[in-house]
């Protein structure tokens, strides 16, 4: 099938494209020259034409974000998605059904998604629900930094074995990077306790959380994998937290050869100063100015958009203390040998003091971050609010007004300790194309999407807004509602999306890395691993291996490893 | 003779993949490793099986007996979609999708069994884990209302009391718990044993709940056991590195089933503030949790969803299937390994014997009995690959060890076969 996109502005920030109007051309899948007179025409003219976006984190498949479906039916009972001529049924409102999933997202304009936080023993789980997610490329990070092969071979200095060891977990459990989840203090959730700093020891595998992030950290150089470790910090959700987080980030400085090497994610809920909730306070401007003068380092915001949300993540202990402060029903789900997810619903309210400065932290970490390249939009959906709530987060940062009519309705102790009402920045529509996808692909190192340059995926995302005329700064609802419902999706060359109904459905590809390794090594690691296995799992290890057959429509990527 | 080894064993919720069978003539001629129930079951999968398709009771090929079943739910206004907790996630999945395409109701066996511990974890939540946590950590272990012994026959010594862990090591560094309305062979090996009185669980929880948060009881007794027995109990809880409570349908079942679950929850979370502290339904059939996460994630709900409405909708006591079928509300029924005929109330059953019933199943059962079609298939995990869900929700794939008879095609085929068709009805 061929298409001609014409006469749209195009917002294309690695090919440097800044609301030029021009025309996309798009045959067999792919973005091209040029087409035939036969090509079917989309009149883009007055429109906002983009690549498809790309979510770097998002919890949309596997056994937490099911546990979150189950725990939560009155979630569901409010949004339902009936049955179309092309669309299976569903519900929402912030753990989807896994068919809405795929189409909420493509309505948004986003066509490449990763599921943050993958267990590796229930990692067929996730692959299951991805298989039904429909449209979206996807793929999943597995938690590695609680495993206690990692940890075994980490604690005795073994790091190329290690690295051996996850090259091949990646393969064998069709992954895409190594997740990090408050290191250690899992482990330490075995017990029901955590760790504080990281410096803690970690018995008995007499480790430190800052040990494992290094190590991790250089067997992801290693490795030479497409994403760096993807990292979400000790203390996260305590007062004070910020201070760990820039600890964190300047634990791997010296290893970084002028590349981002570390990124930390949902850095709203690990930006907190204060000591306590009464004396909490943004830390986003120390983090900030951290970040600008670092350039190792990425981060997204999990962005907090007020209203309903449901926490969850692979910090066991973490959720154990939300569910303290809140009282709210909570699910708590351990893995062997390697983590445990926990699980709270939860509000975000304006009038609430701690809600209101999270709403600030997300905001300030965007607005005072300078490069564009290096922050990224999340709600780490659905933690901070679910990810149909994009558009809200983005006519915030293109418009001070925006901000300011919510500042006026939050908490005002909240306002008054917050910079953000003297940041004057707005993002325009070439960041807001950088944020939330040239950058994510690019960090993500997948240089077929996020761009429409000749040989990219044709993944387009066309919007019913002109920006040439319309002034986000004052306009910003117009620009919320373009962006809540595509003109037109584009995914893989086909036509998914028009003005804002799911038109065509198809399923999308997983995604993952295929490390390169030397037979011998791969051998050696193998037989190690199965005596490991035999101890620490209640599986055999044939049966914790995925095939290729188990996904639905699998790509692998050949990584070639320094091993 | 081949021999095959971690295989899966689909017979129970404990999904044993250690297991060692040989293969000879296409058939499973020795089964290392697994316990009775799965020897047993190996073995003799071959008996009571049903070879051809039967529409009323005569005997059909294979397209006979899917068009017969594509008519009757084309035209079926209500019909119920029942059983999937014996075959596989992929086999659940289509039925789902032919529910939805039919607006027909989707209820699997959870309705009948765990039903109230899905209930109260959704008004009280969780906390669990997977096995391995309980056999590397657990150095408490209760078992309320379950008789592992008999229905799950390795899980103590593959994952619980007996189990090898890294840091506790075996049954002599754990302490166990039985608490039951009678001494079974569970109860006989642990270190104590509780009688509670019949339905007096929820007291009995809450006592200990209150006993490990404030000491001291009131009462003299609670549920037939001395205050001095529950707050001596609820030392041992606070006092173990790592406790765990799997429960059955004694507790489940007993008088008010979900509000029991909730005030184990409610045990167990106040029990977290002292210790570590899990609890796990002991589930029976081997991919029961399987149809639960499958429904959850295509449809929002684990289990009694109701697509009549073009929607999933979810109201158990009213979408759940034996309420539909007593209601006599239901024009036409699809079985999936499952025998209600056998399980269900006696009024359920009367009406499910009126209406047509289409049965898809290896083995000829009091349900295939009444069934105006009955459709044979192969064996999952035995004769037919696919993926299962362990009670812990650890998923795993069943292995494909042998042929299916002649002509036998997997529960998922089939159910393929139909969806085409109904879709090419229905649009
Ligand atoms: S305990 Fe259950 S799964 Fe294990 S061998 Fe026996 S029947 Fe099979
Ligand atoms: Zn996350």
């Amino acid at each position: 099938m061929e298409i001609l996109i014409k006469n749209g502005y195009v917002y294309d920030p690695i090919n440097k494209i800044d609301g030029e109007k021009m025309d996309i051309a798009v045959k067999d899948g792919k973005i091209v020259e040029s087409v035939g007179s036969n090509a079917k025409v989309i009149d883009a003219s007055n429109m906002l034409v983009m690549p498809g976006g790309v979510d770097i984190h998002s919890h949309i498949a596997g056994s937490k974000v099911n546990s979150g479906r189950i725990l939560r039916p009155e979630d569901h009972y409010k949004d339902v998605e009936p049955r179309t001529t092309v669309t299976r049924s569903g519900v929402g409102y912030t753990v989807p059904s896994s068919y809405t999933i795929g189409y909420r997202y493509a309505k948004l304009g986003y066509t490449t998604v990763i599921e943050a936080a993958s267990p590796p023993l229930k990692t067929r789980h996730t692959h299951e629900e991805l298989n039904d997610i429909p449209l979206i490329d996807k793929t999943c990070y597995l938690v590695l930094d609680n495993n206690w092969i990692v940890l075994d071979y980490l604690s005795q200095g073994e790091i190329d074995k290690c690295a051996a060891f996850i090259a091949w977990i990646l393969k064998a459990l069709k992954g895409y990077a190594i997740k990090i989840v408050n290191p250690g203090g899992v482990e330490l959730w075995g017990w029901g306790r955590n760790v504080e700093s990281l410096d803690d020891q970690v018995p008995p595998f007499n480790i430190t959380p800052r040990e494992i992030v290094r190590g991790l950290c250089k067997i992801n150089k290693i490795l030479n994998l497409p994403h760096t470790i993807h990292l979400h910090t000790n203390n996260l959700g305590k007062p004070g937290n910020y201070r760990t987080t820039i600890e964190t980030m300047d634990a791997v400085k010296d290893l970084a050869d002028g590349k981002p090497n570390i990124h930390v994610t949902h850095v709203q809920f690990c930006g907190y100063g204060g000591d306590t909730w009464i004396t909490l306070r943004s830390g986003a401007p120390e983090i900030a100015k951290y970040v600008n003068n670092h350039p190792h380092v990425t981060i997204d915001l999990g962005q907090v958009v007020f209203g309903e949300a449901t926490t969850m993540t692979g910090d066991g202990p973490f959720q154990f203390i939300l569910q303290s402060l809140t009282g709210n029903k909570w699910k708590n789900a351990d893995v062997e040998a390697e983590g445990s997810a926990g699980i709270v619903p939860y509000k975000f309210k304006r009038k609430n003091f701690v809600n209101a400065i999270q709403w600030t932290i997300g905001l300030e970490l965007a607005l005072l971050i300078k490069d564009p390249w290096r922050v990224f939009l999340t709600t780490d959906h659905p933690n901070a609010g679910p990810f149909t709530e994009y558009p809200r987060v983005i006519a915030w940062l293109m418009s001070t007004k925006a901000r300011e009519k919510t500042m006026e309705r939050i908490n005002k102790r909240a306002k008054k300790r917050s910079v953000l009402p003297s940041v004057d920045r707005e993002y325009t529509f070439y960041e807001i194309a950088i944020i939330t996808r040239a950058a994510t692909a690019k960090a993500l190192n997948l240089t077929n999407k996020g761009h429409l340059g000749v040989g990219a995926d044709a993944d387009i995302a066309i919007y019913n807004i002109n920006p040439m005329e319309v002034n986000p700064s004052k306009e910003y609802k117009k620009v919320r509602k373009a962006l809540r419902r595509a003109a037109y999706t584009i995914k893989g060359g086909e036509i998914i999306v028009k003005d804002g109904e799911i038109v065509k459905s198809f399923v999308g590809e997983t995604f993952w890395v295929k490390p390169t390794m030397p037979e011998e090594l791969e051998k050696e690691i193998l037989r190690e691993v199965a005596e490991k296995f035999k101890e620490y799992y209640t599986v055999s290890l044939e049966n914790y291996i995925i095939g290729e057959h188990e996904l639905a429509r699998s790509r692998s990527i050949t990584v070639n490893t320094s091993l | 003779m081949k021999t095959i080894s971690n295989v899966v064993c689909p017979f129970c919720g404990s999904l044993c993949d250690d297991i060692e069978v040989d293969v000879e003539n296409g058939q499973v001629t020795k089964v290392r490793r697994g316990c009775a129930i799965s020897i047993a079951k190996f073995t003799k999968y071959g008996e009571e099986r049903i070879y051809k398709p039967r529409i009323d009771g005569k005997e059909a090929s294979l397209e006979e007996a899917i068009d017969k079943a594509v008519e009757i739910l084309a035209n079926a206004k209500y019909p119920i979609l029942y059983g999937w907790s014996c075959t596989s996630t992929e086999a659940i999945n289509v039925g789902i999708e032919i529910a939805e395409l039919i607006g027909g109701v989707m209820d699997n066996t959870a309705s009948v069994c765990h039903g109230p511990t899905i209930i109260g974890e959704q008004d009280a939540g969780i906390s669990t884990c997977t096995l391995g946590q309980v056999k590397h950590r657990a150095d408490l272990i209760i078992y309320w209302g379950c008789n592992p012994a008999h229905a799950h026959p390795r899980h103590m010594a593959r994952y619980s009391a007996a189990s090898k862990g890294k840091f506790v090591k075996g049954r002599n560094e754990r302490k166990v718990i039985v608490v039951d309305v009678r001494k079974t062979r569970t109860a006989k090996a642990a270190d104590i044993f509780i009688q509670v009185e019949p339905n007096s669980d929820y007291e009995l929880l809450t006592a200990l709940r209150w006993a490990v948060k404030n000491g001291e009881l009131e009462q003299p007794k609670i549920a037939g056991i001395p205050a001095e027995k529950i707050e001596e109990i609820a030392d041992m809880l606070i006092s173990c590195r790592f406790g765990a409570l799997f429960f059955g349908l004694g507790l489940t079942m007993s008088a008010g089933k979900a509000r029991n679950i909730e005030a184990a929850v409610s045990l167990v979370r106040e029990l977290n503030n002292y210790t570590k502290f899990v609890m796990m339904p002991m589930r029976g059939h081997f991919n029961v949790t399987g149809a639960n996460e499958v429904m959850a994630w295509i449809t929002g709900y684990p289990f009694a969803v109701d697509f009549s409405r073009g929607y999933p909708f979810y109201n158990p006591g009213d979408t759940t299937v034996v309420d539909i079928l007593t209601r006599g509300d239901c024009d036409a029924a699809l079985i999936v390994a499952s025998d209600p005929v056998s399980g269900f109330p006696t009024e359920a059953v009367r009406n499910l014997a009126k209406i047509p019933v289409i049965t898809i199943d290896p083995h000829e059962t009091p349900t295939t009995m009444i069934s105006k079609v009955v459709i044979p298939t192969a064996l999952v995990g035995i004769e037919a690959e696919g993926s299962a869900y362990r009670m812990d929700a650890v998923p795993l794939r069943l292995k494909k060890l042998v042929d299916p008879p002649p002509n036998i095609l997997s529960d998922e085929e089939v159910l393929k076969m139909i969806l085409k068709k109904l879709k090419e009805r229905v649009g």
